[in-house]
């Protein structure tokens, strides 16, 4: 006897369970039973396990039966006629969906000759065995599976154009790309998901080292390429504010704020404030300019303090542009929310061009950031005329194996260069022996090198230089967003030390292993002055060894030991400070023995 | 520090090693060097000498620890690398290095190489009569059949004779080891044969007897489960799996200057803490070069000497050297800093000051390059009163 669970609980059982699943899954495939039902006879457990529940991951499988794909070539032409869908493929029994169960009983044939006698199924195409992102990168065959991995996840960071009416929309940070193209190399699946959003541009590389600016996997780009658009996008933030209502009928306002307010900033931040608080479209706007102006009532009114004057001072909670960012305010819209509060929203957009550090990437994982962006006089050209738009260091190609990204750089010259796209899917892509052939029909070298010309001296390279078109994606890691310094800044309220991160203009942490190179170096004195951020003057008792008080009226310090004692100033970080009231708040007295430096 | 000024120079002379000193004679006599080119040669000694003596107040713990702590951090990836197939598995690579760091009692492949004397280390044939001496034998090896008679409540045990010959032992001889280690038993001879009889009448007990009878070592040396004859530099010896230092030392054939083993306890136990912390330099080392990552051998030997200090081996953990340090804010800053507040303040401990890890809590200057000269001046009783500096 077997036992039978549906869902994972116990219905009942059976006496043959191989029989039992086959006359499950027959059924399903006559259409007696859900197409939904999934069975996963388990030989170890000797357990029968029926699974309808929703959110299984499940794919579509060929049915292969008596060594023969149950979809025929009379099903394939009914379906390029239009007499069969899809669906009815399932309703036919030739398709059917596993989930991760049952599939551990079917044996899955890659392709229709390599079908024996056990198999049960027949992959639709080998593509399918990769996801949606990875079957997009071209020769994706060719590479090393690592490389892939990467390919696919530096597509998910490129910037194109995610939605059509991404000007009705209000996303959080959302990077916008003008001029996204099809890509001149694509494979099948890119078709079917990517060509209305495409997510970046075929440019011209050349593939030499340029004077070290592309060593280390950055790229050098030609500067003429840029100046005519090129990874040209735009960077959208809206700034939302709600206008609250409070216990006790207190009510956010949406002003102007008066100079009186709690937290006021320079009278400047808030100039562009129209009447009704609120900015206006296409205004220039940088970082601490307000676009909402907004003031709160107090917060934990108790009983007596609703009576003094100081605690009626209301806050400045206006909506201002981040530390560090700019851009032009794009719209602005007042609604409700939810909750029935006047809602507003105002999007600010700013227009970048790639910058030296801006990242970019190959679909190959062959990422890099600009390195440099050369004069278009000094860029390197061919006889023909053909200037390089981004120059790729040879040395990120030997150990990394994307042979992909050669082959692609050559099928995207033969598509430039007749016009037409280039079929790279996965596992059955035109081949490099037909593109060579092509190319060298076109009166090309078909290797896909030129003779190049060094733009600065005109004099020919040595050698032959690789060229290729490729599709290269801009990422949506740029320096625009990350770069950050700091001299003096806003510290934090406990420790005293500088605040952490670029949203509050934090510095640089010196941690625990740079602080061990300063040990290493012996520069002792240096590290104290780097540590000096939280430096603090204590005043300390000679005598029981315990913080002083410092009264400021009388320039005088003592202890509260009582006695005449001698209580001297002396420096420590803050950290170390709290660090004994730490103490002394679990009941360890901490002493400090004073004693002369030298 | 250079050799220039006649002071150093003149210090060197004296305290330049008798070894490095027998050499200069050695290679002056070789290629005849005249006085004045061996002079010139003793200059430069002296010179690379000094230079490459520390310089006082350098931080060479850090140095140290940074040295390989940076490779180290690119060896975590390829850890599961064994010496080879033929060899014995024995585990390399950063979990070796953490074992030897942190004084693990029993290392996860203890393994030993056992040098031997001069006949035994001239052939494969020698060296595996030897190796065979020190396998630890299971009765389960050198029976033909063991088998449970449950109407007696008996186990019987069958000898193949080739196995008892090849590791010199006889039925008799079996008979007495039986007899000795089990206890509570009736153990008798018969066809040649030993049968175990068991008092209770329970089926489940006598099957555990057999499983135990299996296991029961019978010849060689405990512990070591395996061993396996190499060749290196031209003489056989014995890597085994299993380390057993000390018996292995007793048997004549085994050359015990030579012999060692990876289980760093085990070596100061038996040979004492010097051996150990050359025990220690070696495992270290062998899993670096291993890893081809160059590590100065200067840097081991720090460590190695830390854990040996006090003649006792203390590993690098917080019950090890950590435990140890005199400074208490040093103690707590590294792991349980509250066990090691709360004993401080009972005690009425005081903190010096003196290591790097208190002067930079209070942002002090470290006792270290820079920060660690001082001033020594006699003051004189100063004539005004002295100033109180006042916070801003």
């Amino acid at each position: 006897m077997t036992d039978v669970y549906l869902n994972g609980s116990l219905i009942g059982a059976v006496d043959n369970a191989v029989g039992f699943a086959e006359s499950v899954i027959s059924g399903r495939r006559e259409g007696k039973v859900t197409s939904l039902l999934n069975v996963y006879y388990n030989k170890r457990e000797d357990t029968i396990k029926l699974w309808t529940e929703r959110d299984r991951v499940r794919r579509p499988l060929i049915v292969v039966k008596d060594s023969r794909p149950a979809l025929t070539d009379e099903h394939m032409s009914k379906l390029k006629s239009g007499e069969l869908k899809w669906s009815d493929l399932v309703k036919l029994g030739a398709i059917e969906y596993l989930d991760a169960a049952e599939e551990e009983n079917a044996y899955v044939a890659m392709t229709p000759n390599k079908i024996t006698k056990n198999h049960t199924h027949l992959e639709i195409d080998p593509i399918a065995v990769f996801g949606i992102c990875t079957s997009m990168v071209p020769y994706a065959n060719f590479n090393p599976s690592s490389k892939l991995n990467r390919g696919q996840k530096t597509q998910k960071q490129a910037m194109g154009c995610y939605a059509l009416n991404f000007l009705n929309r209000m996303d959080t940070a959302i990077n916008l790309l003008h001029y996204p193209q099809v890509p001149l190399v694509r494979s099948f699946t890119q078709e079917i998901y990517g060509d209305a959003l495409s997510s970046g541009q075929n440019v011209v590389v050349a593939i030499i080292n340029f004077d070290g600016y592309n060593m280390n996997d950055a790229l050098t780009v030609n500067r003429a390429s840029i100046d005519r658009g090129l990874w040209r996008s735009t960077y959208y933030r809206p700034y939302v504010t709600e206008k609250l209502r409070y216990p006790g009928g207190q009510i956010d306002d949406i002003c102007i704020p008066q100079k009186d307010v709690q937290g006021y900033t320079l009278e400047k931040d808030y100039r562009f404030l129209g009447e009704d608080g609120i900015i206006a479209p296409e205004v220039e706007v940088s970082g601490g300019d307000v676009l909402i102006g907004k003031t709160s009532p107090p917060r934990f009114l108790g009983k007596l303090e609703a009576f003094s004057a100081a605690a009626n001072i209301r806050k400045d909670t206006s909506v201002r542009v981040r530390y560090g960012e700019r851009g032009v305010v794009n719209k602005v819209i007042v609604t409700e929310s939810e909750d029935g509060q006047v809602l507003i929203k105002v999007d600010v957009r700013e227009y970048r061009k790639p910058e030296i550090g801006d990242k970019f990437s190959s679909r190959h994982g062959q990422k890099g950031v600009i390195g440099r962006i050369v004069p278009p006089e000094d860029v390197m050209f061919s006889a023909s005329g053909i200037v390089p738009d981004i120059v790729f260091s040879p040395n990120g190609l030997p150990k990394r194996m994307t042979v992909g990204h050669l082959i692609e750089a050559l099928g995207g010259k033969v598509g430039a260069l007749t016009g037409r796209s280039i079929d790279g899917t996965l596992f059955h892509s035109e081949g490099p022996d037909k593109l060579r052939q092509e190319l060298l029909s076109m009166g090309f070298r078909d290797d896909g090198t030129e003779v190049l010309h060094d733009g600065r001296t005109g004099r020919q390279y040595r050698a032959k230089i690789f060229v290729g078109n490729m599709y290269y994606m801009r990422l949506k890691h740029q320096v625009a967003d990350k770069l950050q310094a700091r001299a003096r800044g806003p510290i934090a309220l406990l420790t005293r030390q500088p605040t952490e991160g670029k949203a509050k203009e934090g510095g640089l942490r010196l941690g625990e292993m740079e602080k061990d190179c300063f040990v290493a170096h012996g520069s002792a004195l240096l590290m104290k002055e780097r540590f000096d951020s939280d430096k603090t003057i204590q005043w300390i008792c000679e005598k029981c060894g315990s913080v002083g008080v410092f009264d400021s009226y009388r320039a005088k310090a003592y202890c509260l030991c009582g006695e005449k004692t001698k209580v001297e100033p002396i420096e420590m970080s803050y950290a170390f400070k709290l660090f004994l009231e730490e103490l002394r708040a679990m009941h360890l007295r901490p002493k400090l023995i004073l004693k002369d430096k030298y | 520090m250079s050799s220039d000024s006649a002071p150093v120079s003149n210090w060197l002379e004296k305290n330049l090693p008798g070894e490095i000193l027998a050499d200069l004679e050695k290679t002056a006599k070789e290629h005849k060097l005249s006085e004045s080119q061996k002079n010139k040669l003793l200059d430069e000694l002296k010179k690379r000498y000094a230079n490459s003596q520390i310089t006082p107040g350098e931080a060479v713990g850090i140095i140290t620890a940074q040295s390989i702590g940076e490779p180290g951090t690119q060896m975590t990836m390829r850890t599961h690398h064994f010496v080879g197939v033929a060899e014995l598995n024995v585990t390399l690579g950063l979990p070796r290095i953490i074992e030897v760091l942190d004084l693990r009692k029993e290392p996860k492949t203890p393994s030993m190489l056992i040098y031997l004397n001069q006949p035994h280390n001239q052939s494969r044939e020698a060296a595996e009569k030897v190796a065979n001496k020190i396998r630890q034998v299971v009765l389960g090896e050198l029976a033909k059949e063991i088998s449970m008679s449950i109407t007696d409540f008996s186990v019987f045990v069958k000898f193949d004779r080739e196995e008892l010959s090849a590791h010199h032992v006889s039925v008799d001889g079996m008979f007495d080891i039986l007899l000795k280690q089990l206890h509570g038993y009736v153990v008798e001879k018969q066809d040649g044969g030993i049968v175990i009889k068991q008092k209770e009448k329970e089926i489940k007990k006598l099957y555990r007897l057999k499983e135990k009878i299996k296991e029961l070592a019978v010849a060689g040396i405990k512990e070591i489960s395996n061993t396996l004859p190499i060749n290196r530099g031209g003489e056989w010896l014995i890597q085994t799996f299993g380390s057993n230092l000390k018996s292995v030392m007793l048997i004549d054939e085994v050359d015990d200057k030579r012999t060692t083993t990876n289980n760093i306890v085990e070596v100061a136990q038996v040979l004492g803490i010097e051996a150990a912390r050359q025990v220690i330099i070696d495992e270290i080392m062998k899993v670096l070069e291993e890893q081809g990552m160059p590590v100065d051998y200067r840097h081991i030997m720090l460590i190695a000497d830390i854990m040996c200090q006090t003649g006792d081996l203390r590993s690098i953990t917080r019950h090890g050297i950590t435990s140890q340090k005199s400074s208490v804010l040093a103690r707590a800053s590294f792991e349980i800093p509250l066990k090691h507040l709360i004993n401080a303040s009972v005690v009425g401990e005081t903190d010096q000051l003196r290591s790097v890890v208190e002067n930079i809590m209070v942002n002090q200057a470290v006792p270290v390059g820079t920060g660690l000269p001082g001033l020594v001046v006699k003051m004189k009783e100063p004539e005004t009163k002295k100033r109180v500096k006042h916070d801003s």
